[in-house]
């Protein structure tokens, strides 16, 4: 740019990255419909791949950025305010599954006049037991989140950063393979089925979506710790890390909200 | 369109592809966005003109299973295509709806202009801004798709199930429309919080909210209803998606599922979706008649929340599409008065134009003609909408075109005036050059003309009671169809001679360089920059005295 810049805004280089990660996008959307529709995989994966090359690629280079100082005190209230704006969006997107659960359980359709649809008998799961558990489990790994925020910002060793991270991807490891089990217990030794019923279709979507969120938010958590190691982050810039804290939390409190109602409300 | 001789300085100017592929320019992407709506526009609105043709008469000349034909004396016989009906009904409402309207106003003048006015150099996120462009297209292509593909998508824009069900709807095309309104949803979510931030983060100094022009407002607020009310609508085709083809039961009765859930949940997204369409259009017109009345907008605070108030009540009146679904009369009396509340603040604005247009010095240019038309086809529009507010009225006009007279004057003859009065507002900022005035008049009156003449008709047939989204209807239902239908040849001839225009003027138009081509009561940010405006704007950060001439209070 031969243009001097008389400001502190982010003014970017033409990328490349937009324009691949929709090309991948659309390759994965109608490689995906292929493969609903019994044509094989291969489209979608290739599509899958570009849009993971795509991410890995535009935040390292974010990242870069980041490093040679262009994410000054205003870009990164903007940073801020637009990934606070990106949770909600994924509020939003928790609404729709809410809403349709709380309808098939307020009103079901078998308290509709002329409506020959009758619940099956569903195997009861105690709220009290590995739910409970995976609930502790997410909070501590909140916890330490936020245990490891606290050392970031009081410039405590830089161990600490590193344990409380590695301790909530580790909890968060944890509640993914908890939940996996419980699906596995239902489906095996229960009789649950993905599908077919509103009540299986509404548990499984919900609490399937949540589990897909923990994944993403754990990772995010890991690429954190890896950056701290590198250094990335100081007692006054680490944007990066407060979003994954945030999504972290976000995450947490989805999860509340499906434990008291699906879980215990739900039974 | 030189950008590069303007500026004065001497850099090095992109070359095609990567100006145009990898841009990170708020000004070229709304250029793109624009470019790229009108193109959609265009073939949507050859689906409508055939459909047009169609209806013409009573009885099926035109789509036939034997085949499409472009002439009713083409030979043999002719069977009933119903599914091809289906198909032009639904590719026309997807189009319009999520790949025309939204992207040409939210996506391409809030781009090239919100920024401009609050004096930001650019967007928050540049790349992220080209990404929203990028998978706008991905969303346009997957929407061919399912126009295009195994017979095409035939359930009406909505995708209300069981039409949309897997036991209906077996092949590909449903899945693609599913998978087009994602990517245009994760489009217009990014793309709103890049306007969101950008609005919060980069105004001039000194501009405090309250002295935001209207236009970026209504970005503003039409940037919310888009975050919030965008991924519900994701949830529930994402429950769509899966009751096609996993088995979940969400709408499937035999599965304890509810239809009617999907409606709720639709229209959760698809009220909102209505004021998504129209608030940009508000924006513009209170530019365009401010200008060209030559007086500030009348009762720019109440203009500002009335904005916000729609906004905010268009969340809580989703209902009143579906009174006939068997709600409760509470549920429908609820429905019924939050609906009327929303003609408060849609009142505001109007009589707040009409009040910037009293006593002022008024010049009938092209954009203000657009402007008029639509303050007089919006309130038309929105007064039918007062009709359909009354569930006990709506059992009469359910699906009738009643119905469609009505969104096509506050959608087709509101929002879509509101795009033209853009075009002509701003094109000579945006290309340098000025389009031939009498030509633009032209397009107005035919445009307007034809378009009345399409749509009012509509009014006597749902009156009659022909039913909306049929290929065929009886002879008693001929005469104003006829009538309909020269109007949408008219409407759409207009539009060719509209193209016509617009290549001609950039190509060949007169060339502009006073900034403020529009007088000096066009006095904000984007006014004081070059026609068109250099490639980095506001490298140096406007000072107050550029914005404030005028201050409303």
């Amino acid at each position: 740019m031969a243009h001097v810049k008389n400001h502190d805004y982010h003014i970017l280089p033409p990328s490349i990255y937009p324009f691949l990660g929709a090309i991948g996008g659309f390759t994965m959307l109608f490689g995906a419909v292929q493969w609903m529709h019994a044509q094989g995989p291969w489209l979608f994966l290739i599509g899958f791949a570009a849009v993971l090359y795509v991410m890995y690629g535009w935040w390292a280079e974010v990242v870069t950025e980041s490093s040679q100082g262009d994410h000054t005190p205003v870009v990164r209230i903007g940073l801020r305010y637009g990934f606070i704006m990106f949770v909600m969006s994924e509020v939003m997107f928790f609404v729709a599954w809410f809403w349709a659960f709380f309808k098939h359980a307020i009103y079901p359709m078998s308290g509709y006049e002329g409506s020959t649809y009758v619940q099956p008998e569903i195997y009861h799961v105690d709220a009290f037991h590995l739910p409970l558990m995976n609930t502790l489990v997410l909070l501590l790994s909140g916890a330490a989140v936020t245990w490891a925020h606290h050392a970031l910002v009081h410039n405590e060793p830089r161990k600490d950063v590193e344990l409380g991270l590695i301790i909530a991807v580790v909890l968060g490891l944890c509640f993914t393979g908890l939940q996996a089990y419980e699906y596995y217990e239902l489906i095996v030794h229960h009789d649950w089925v993905f599908g077919e019923d509103k009540f299986y279709s509404t548990f499984f979507m919900a609490t399937g979506f949540h589990g897909f969120h923990v994944i993403i938010g754990t990772i995010f958590l890991f690429v954190c710790y890896l950056r701290v190691r590198s250094g990335h982050f100081t007692a006054e810039r680490h944007v990066g890390f407060e979003a994954a804290a945030w999504y972290w939390h976000f995450v947490d409190v989805v999860w509340l909200f499906l434990f008291a109602a699906v879980y215990i409300w739900g039974s | 369109m030189a950008d590069a001789a303007i500026s004065g300085h001497d850099h090095e100017r992109p070359g095609f592809f990567t100006r145009w592929f990898m841009s990170t320019n708020h000004k070229d992407i709304g250029i793109l966005y624009i470019f790229t709506a009108g193109v959609v526009g265009l073939i949507s609105v050859i689906f409508t003109v055939y459909m047009r043709m169609e209806l013409m008469e009573p009885g099926v000349q035109y789509m036939c299973t034997e085949g499409a034909r472009l002439t009713a004396a083409a030979a043999g016989e002719c069977s009933p295509d119903g599914q091809m009906w289906n198909v032009m009904i639904t590719g026309h409402g997807v189009l319009m709806m999520f790949f025309v309207v939204i992207p040409a106003l939210f996506g391409g003048f809030g781009n090239y202009f919100m920024p401009l006015m609050i004096g930001a150099p650019d967007m928050a996120f540049p790349r992220l801004n080209n990404l929203s462009y990028w998978l706008y297209v991905a969303g346009t292509s997957l929407a061919f798709c399912s126009v295009f593909v195994d017979g095409g998508a035939g359930t009406g824009w909505t995708f209300y199930p069981p039409l949309s069900a897997q036991n209906v709807a077996t092949s590909r095309a449903v899945d693609f429309a599913i998978f087009a309104v994602h990517v245009s949803g994760a489009s217009s979510i990014l793309g709103s919080i890049n306007i969101i931030t950008t609005f919060l983060n980069m105004r001039a100094p000194g501009m405090t909210l309250h002295k935001v022009p209207l236009f970026a407002w209504s970005i503003f607020v039409t940037a919310w209803l888009l975050l919030l009310s965008l991924p519900v609508l994701a949830g529930a085709i994402t429950m769509l998606l899966t009751d096609r083809n996993f088995d979940t039961t969400f709408f499937n009765p035999a599965g304890g599922g509810d239809p009617i859930l999907y409606q709720h949940i639709f229209w959760f997204f698809g009220h909102p979706e209505v004021y998504i369409v129209v608030l940009p259009a508000f924006g513009v017109i209170s530019h365009v008649v401010s200008t060209f009345s030559k007086k500030p907008i009348f009762g720019y605070l109440p203009m500002v929340y009335a904005l916000v108030a729609i906004g905010g009540l268009g969340f809580v009146v989703w209902a009143h599409h579906m009174y006939t679904v068997g709600m409760t009369l509470t549920q429908q009396a609820y429905f019924m008065v939050a609906t009327m509340v929303i003609a408060v603040p849609t009142g505001i604005k109007i009589f707040s134009w009409i009040a910037t247009m009293w006593q002022g010095s008024i010049t009938f240019a092209t954009p203000m003609l657009f402007a008029i038309g639509f303050i007089f086809l919006f309130t038309f529009g929105g007064v039918t909408g007062i009709v359909l507010s009354q569930a006990g009225v709506d059992r009469a006009y359910h699906d009738t075109y009643y119905v469609v007279a009505h969104f096509h004057y506050v959608m087709s003859l509101g929002a879509v005036f509101g795009i033209f009065a853009a075009v002509y507002y701003w094109f000579t900022k945006m290309s340098g050059r000025a389009y031939p005035e009498w030509a633009g008049k032209l397009h107005f009156w035919a445009f307007f003309i034809g378009a009345n003449l399409t749509f009012f008709p509509q009014h006597f047939l749902g009156r009659q009671g022909m039913p909306r989204r049929y290929i065929d209807y009886p002879d008693a239902f001929a005469l104003w169809n006829y009538v309909s239908s020269i109007g949408a040849f008219i409407s759409f001839a207009s539009f060719l001679f509209f193209i016509g225009l617009i290549f001609y003027s950039l190509f060949y138009g007169r060339k502009v360089t006073e900034p403020a081509y529009w007088g000096e009561h066009a006095d904000t940010l984007e006014w004081t920059l070059p026609n068109p405006p250099p490639e980095h704007t506001f490298e140096e950060l406007p000072t107050r005295e550029m914005w404030d001439r005028n201050p409303h209070h």
